[in-house]
């Protein structure tokens, strides 16, 4: 995707180096203030608070600001290190990626399969319609949803446990069911949307494969194996290992408004720790020594998945 | 061409399934507008499964009588509207002269847009950056600081390299046109599908954002409808299922956030059948190498 390179012209005549750079950037002087915007947003909201990831190795306080603040070298991280936190939200935010790779990963790519089998347009639209629609509903909803489907009084899963003779339970207060209700409620919200990368490679599938197939006597089943997926392999491998190098970024926002005490054993990740620690209990410099390390983590994992894709299926992203 | 017995049963299977999957889809907001609808104390009985029960609009009329959720609608309004038109401003400044590779230094402001992908600040010191800013409680922090989405710019910039031909630009120029009038008159309106796609992705994210505005601002009247649910909902029924039981209050309570969340979905809705196949395209578009 970012794999373009320049070629500027070539230049035979030294010294004239400098004169066609003049000119270049002349000619495209209305491009450059295009760029004005786009670069000052960068600036001011992207890359200055870069310079504010210096407060994990200081001891920050409000009065004497980011760079007035004593350095303490590597102070938070060895708080972090040594504290049970870094055990736990690291086991939580690795269990939440594994429990989504196991379970959600591949549901779109079932789903896409299906959708491609349908022989009635209309009803394929209608299908479709209905399962993007919820990744179009708010975190804010959706986690108010799982909320009150659990609700131990008037929920409607507890309403059916009870119904059948079972005792109701307060799913969101045991941490035993925690990573469950997440990756369910991730696959209902997402696996529709994310069927539309797989479903759009199966519609570019030509189709003399199928009808050769068809006259060496392969039924539907053995059309879907042995034509189908090994079309869309490479587009699974590629997402796959994309969503490897994501291992660590795990949706923290709705964890944030799902999670409770009760259930911090199997619910706070990573991101919750640094946003309790840092917002709820303004310990600045800690919070985004926690920040930093994961940050440089995941972009160590995403340049080494992008290597590996690129070297698998020779598509990466750079 | 005829099927044969076992492809009849293999599609009626299918089909069956994939009913199943999108009531499964649909039905918890179909639950919401049922209980909305229903009388509180036969939902907070936990009767109500798929149809009104004991109908009536008593919910609705009490949401659309409290202040607070019209100025939250308001606000709404205002960031993704307001947000989304400044996105696409930034997007489209910074999509199209990437598009164009002669332009010296391309590869590094590439880079500059792409780097943000993989790696930033982080939740603290983005926030005290806004903090520093003076933008702590501002519309325009909200509006101004999370506008920018390199992965939809990358859509916007691959579609203008790749489906719009080159030509067009350069006879264009042959007459005597700059770039800004190339972007404005040519590119523009030939990105129209493109453009619709984004304006979709960032108004939804704009509509349903949550996070940020919940930590930027302190100021009752500025909060947006998602923040506003949050703080109807989840602190409610949370002190109401630690308890174990419900107080009268929180029955009312139940159903009039049933009904406050339909109130917020429906312009969602509303506008999801006529740009979904724009989304669509847009998605596939992006997957095209660039």
């Amino acid at each position: 995707m970012l794999n373009r390179k320049t070629s500027p012209p070539v230049d035979t005549k030294t010294g004239n180096k400098r004169q066609i750079l003049w000119k270049d950037l002349k000619r495209d002087k209305l491009l450059y203030l295009l760029l004005i915007l786009p670069i000052t947003v960068y600036v001011l909201f992207y890359y200055k608070p870069m310079f504010g990831l210096q407060i994990a190795f200081k001891n920050y306080n409000v009065f004497q600001g980011i760079s007035e603040s004593p350095w303490v070298g590597f102070e938070h991280f060895k708080t972090f290190f040594h504290s049970p936190f870094f055990g736990r939200t690291l086991k939580n935010t690795l269990m939440l990626s594994l429990y989504n790779m196991l379970f959600a990963f591949p549901a779109p790519i079932i789903l896409a399969l299906m959708f491609n089998e349908v022989q009635k347009i209309k009803f394929k639209k209608f299908v479709q319609t209905c399962t993007y629609i919820p990744h179009f509903i708010s975190v804010v909803i959706v986690a108010s949803l799982v909320t009150s489907f659990l609700s131990p009084s008037s929920g409607v899963i507890n309403t059916i446990i009870s119904a059948f003779g079972g005792e109701k339970v307060y799913f969101l207060t045991k941490p035993e069911y925690f990573r469950t209700i997440y990756t369910v409620m991730g696959i209902w919200q997402g696996t529709g949307f994310n069927s539309i990368v797989y479903l759009s490679v199966i519609t570019a599938i030509d189709t003399s494969l199928y009808e050769a197939a068809m006259i060496d006597g392969a039924n539907k089943w053995k059309q879907i194996t042995n034509v189908t997926i090994p079309s869309i392999l490479p587009t699974i491998v590629m997402m796959f290992i994309m969503r490897l190098g994501n291992i660590l970024n795990v949706g923290y926002e709705s964890i944030i408004l799902l999670y409770q005490p009760a259930t911090y054993e199997t619910a706070d990740t990573i991101g919750t720790y640094i946003y309790r620690v840092g917002l709820e209990n303004s310990q600045y410099s800690l919070a985004t020594a926690v920040g930093l390390v994961n940050g440089i983590v995941g972009l160590l994992l995403v340049i080494l998945s992008n290597t590996i894709s690129k070297r698998v299926t020779e598509y990466g992203l750079w | 061409m005829r099927q044969t017995k076992g492809e009849k049963i293999f599609y009626a299977i299918n089909n069956v399934l994939l009913m199943i999957i999108s009531i499964i889809s649909l039905y918890p907001l179909l639950y919401v507008l049922s209980a909305s609808l229903s009388d509180p104390e036969i939902v907070a009985m936990g009767k109500v499964w798929l149809l009104p029960k004991g109908f009536s609009i008593k919910n609705y009329i009490e949401v659309l009588n409290y202040d607070g959720i019209w100025t939250a609608y308001g606000n709404t309004i205002i960031y993704a509207v307001f947000g989304t038109a400044f996105s696409l401003l930034t997007t489209i400044c910074l999509a199209y002269p990437l598009s164009k590779k002669r332009l010296r230094g391309q590869a590094f402001f590439t880079f500059f847009a792409a780097f943000t992908m993989w790696f930033s600040a982080g939740m603290i010191p983005t926030f005290l950056n806004m903090q520093s800013l003076n933008l702590l409680d501002s519309r325009i922090g909200l509006i101004i600081g999370f506008s920018l989405n390199s992965f939809y710019m990358f859509i916007m910039r691959n579609y203008f390299a790749s489906s719009i031909p080159d030509s067009l630009e350069e006879s264009a120029k042959i007459d005597g046109a700059n770039d800004l009038y190339v972007l404005i008159r040519i590119y523009l309106p030939l990105a129209l599908p493109c453009l619709a796609t984004l304006a979709l992705y960032y108004m939804v994210d704009r509509w349903n954002g949550y996070l940020w505005a919940s930590i930027i601002f302190k100021t009752e009247s500025k909060l947006p409808l998602q923040v506003l649910i949050k703080k109807l909902i989840l602190d409610s029924t949370w002190a109401a299922s630690m308890d174990g039981v419900d107080t009268s209050a929180n029955f009312n309570l139940e159903t009039l956030t049933y009904a406050t969340i339909v109130v917020s979905v429906i312009p969602m809705l509303a506008v999801y059948p006529w740009l979904q196949k724009y989304f669509v395209k847009g998605l596939t578009v992006g997957a095209v190498k660039g």
